[in-house]
């Protein structure tokens, strides 16, 4: 399954826009009629207390969840309900609030087994490990290679990733994600649980994926000070709808922003 | 030194990703395959018969479902029945086509009880774990059924069994009444090999790799564009491929002969028990497993009277049962309080020690 062609896009258009969209669980309401667009090579911030439907609004992005209204489009077509894994292939790729690897693997595993949707080689030559299977195999293995300089992780290269520190972990995981070659890239809470060393390692990453490859990532964050340094724009849910969008500074200065952080006197 | 990795530089991908990047396992192996060889010309026909071509079936059985349940962590307690689907495939073929070689239909045997495997395999899309081993029950009973209810697959033969007709390679019997334990075992022990060398393969490329993800954390791998029904059918596929050959050899070049009965659950569990003792998630854990539960009972049926009569003790057949069941189910739970992962880790974590060894790390 290929991602249906397109015009390429520039840097600005809108790569992924989300109108009206509202999902709801039985009675309780996730998301109410939000909208905002991701346009093409920025960094996008999602940030709201907790609760707002940011996770949500993300497994809306790489279906996970279907909208119970409301359209998503991602590359000017409008998605049809689809499964994740069509997603994956459409070129969403995502790391996980808690850290989702695959444990029992090797760091290079796991960033290998990310360039799965990339190989082709097929189960008879799988069988011998041969031929193009073998050729392909290293192929991918040194666009893994690359990855792992990049992220600085050469030393784990082999190591279980379960035996790994949650930093590092953190890290595998971000590389994994490369892995696919994402057009858009969604982070939840990159930064959750690390030190401020691991902090400045993690936005450097970041910035350095946006600004060399120029990927688009849109990032789940608490971490204030990250969010308004990374970001190009800020879209601000509570309570399942948007309150705020704009850049940092517009979003820092909004009433209704600095009400649903610090409460309101009543 | 032995057994050392320094000094073993890797210079390019390929041979940095080998299977077994050391130079003194791959020797290892070789001698181990060597020696294997040798035993069919230095055992006696006891040791091949009752011992080694029934340890090699299991083996191969055991992989067949260690790929299911261990790499792709999908529970199944059908493997007796996808067995018998490879033996009753296998009779049906050899005695509808005599003139092709029983080789050829032993490996095409395999291809209906994966098309069987991965016809019962289509729930696991929605159930896992134990509803998934539930489900799996369904294809036990039901193909035991048909082993018993279609008189058609034992061509209409009013014993009910299935029964190995002579076949020959070359000119030597390899199956039916003539054929030896020797050559019989040559053949089990190269069909074992060549298929262990090819589930090798697929595990530890991409495919194997897609297992491992499915297992390990299935939403993440569907989120990698992995997708989840097509990777566990394949897994249920190869998984039953594997067993349903190892059914055929089980009951022709094995037992010679066999009613549908081999097939019934118990067997499941044996199996399902050696991939969980061996260690799941291992190629050579299997063999470990078919060891531990298939060979050892008969050496502690052999060693212990030997043992018990010096002390002037000789006691009954029946008492050296019971004793082997105690002494075996010691040793199970001994070996799973040591290392819950099974023997292949024990067998790994003593390889790590030995590359360090003297050192403790």
């Amino acid at each position: 399954m290929r991602a249906p062609d397109h015009p390429v896009m520039g840097k600005g258009d809108v790569l992924l826009a989300v109108d009206n969209v509202s999902l709801g669980f039985g009675g309780v309401k996730a998301l109410t009629d939000v909208s905002f667009d991701i346009r093409k090579s920025e960094i996008r911030a999602i940030i709201g207390p907790n609760g707002a439907g940011k996770t949500s609004m993300l497994n809306c992005i790489n279906g996970f969840y279907y909208p119970t209204e409301g359209r998503i489009t991602f590359k000017g077509v409008k998605r049809p309900k689809m499964r994740p894994y069509e997603a994956a292939r459409g070129g969403i790729a995502r790391t996980f609030q808690n850290v989702a690897l695959f444990k029992s693997m090797s760091t290079l595993d796991n960033i290998m087994a990310g360039r799965s949707i990339k190989m082709h080689s097929n189960f008879f030559w799988q069988l011998f490990r041969h031929g193009p299977a073998m050729k392909e195999e290293v192929e991918h293995r040194r666009f893994v290679e690359e990855i792992i300089d990049f992220l600085e992780i050469q030393h784990i290269r082999k190591v279980p990733v379960g035996r790994l520190p949650y930093g590092l972990q953190k890290r595998v995981e971000l590389g994994r994600a490369l892995a696919m070659e994402p057009e858009l890239l969604l982070l939840d809470e990159p930064m959750a649980g690390m030190n401020l060393e691991e902090k400045e390692d993690m936005s450097r990453f970041i910035l350095e994926v946006n600004q060399q490859y120029g990927t688009t990532i849109a990032l789940i964050e608490h971490d204030m000070g990250v969010v308004m340094d990374l970001s190009d724009r800020v879209v601000v849910l509570e309570y399942g709808r948007k309150i705020a969008d704009g850049t940092p500074s517009e979003v820092k200065s909004d009433q209704r922003v600095i009400d649903a952080y610090l409460g309101v006197a009543h | 030194m032995l057994y050392r990795e320094a000094g073993q530089f890797k210079t390019n991908y390929v041979a940095d990703s080998a299977i077994f990047p050391l130079r003194e396992d791959r020797i290892g192996l070789a001698l181990i395959i060597l020696a294997a060889y040798a035993l069919a010309f230095l055992g006696s026909s006891f040791l091949l018969q009752a011992v080694l071509i029934p340890f090699l079936v299991f083996s191969l059985a055991a992989i067949g479902l260690n790929i299911l349940t261990g790499y792709t962590g999908l529970l199944s307690l059908g493997t007796g029945a996808f067995m018998g689907v490879g033996a009753y495939a296998c009779y049906k073929l050899m005695t509808a086509f005599p003139g092709v070689n029983v080789i050829v239909w032993i490996f095409v045997s395999g291809f209906f009880s994966a098309a069987v495997g991965a016809l019962f395999g289509l729930p696991s899309l929605r159930i896992k774990g134990f509803y998934l081993a539930v489900a799996t029950l369904a294809a036990q009973f039901f193909l035991q059924w048909c082993f018993i209810r279609i008189p058609w697959l034992v061509n209409y033969n009013v014993s009910g069994a299935l029964d190995a007709p002579l076949r020959t390679l070359f000119g030597t019997p390899i199956m039916g009444p003539n054929a030896t334990p020797q050559t019989r075992y040559l053949v089990v022990l190269t069909i074992v090999i060549l298929l262990t060398w090819l589930a090798s393969n697929l595990v530890h490329g991409r495919i194997g790799r897609m297992w491992i993800a499915i297992r390990d954390m299935d939403l993440a791998a569907e989120l990698m564009g992995i997708r989840p029904l097509q990777t566990k059918l394949l897994a249920f596929a190869v998984s039953s491929y594997y067993c349903g050959v190892a059914g055929a050899l089980l009951v022709f070049l094995w037992y010679g002969g066999a009613e549908y009965d081999v097939f019934n659950i118990n067997q499941s569990f044996f199996i399902l028990f050696m991939v969980i003792i061996g260690g799941l998630g291992s190629l050579i854990g299997s063999f470990f497993g078919a060891a531990l539960i298939f060979i050892l009972p008969i050496v502690l049926g052999i060693v212990l009277p030997a043992m018990l009569s010096p002390f002037g003790l000789s006691v009954g057949a029946d008492v050296i049962e019971h004793l082997r069941f105690m002494i075996v189910g010691a040793l199970i739970i001994f070996f799973l309080i040591v290392e819950p992962h099974g023997l292949a880790r024990l067998w790994q974590i003593g390889k790590q020690k030995l590359l360090v060894w003297p050192f403790p790390y």
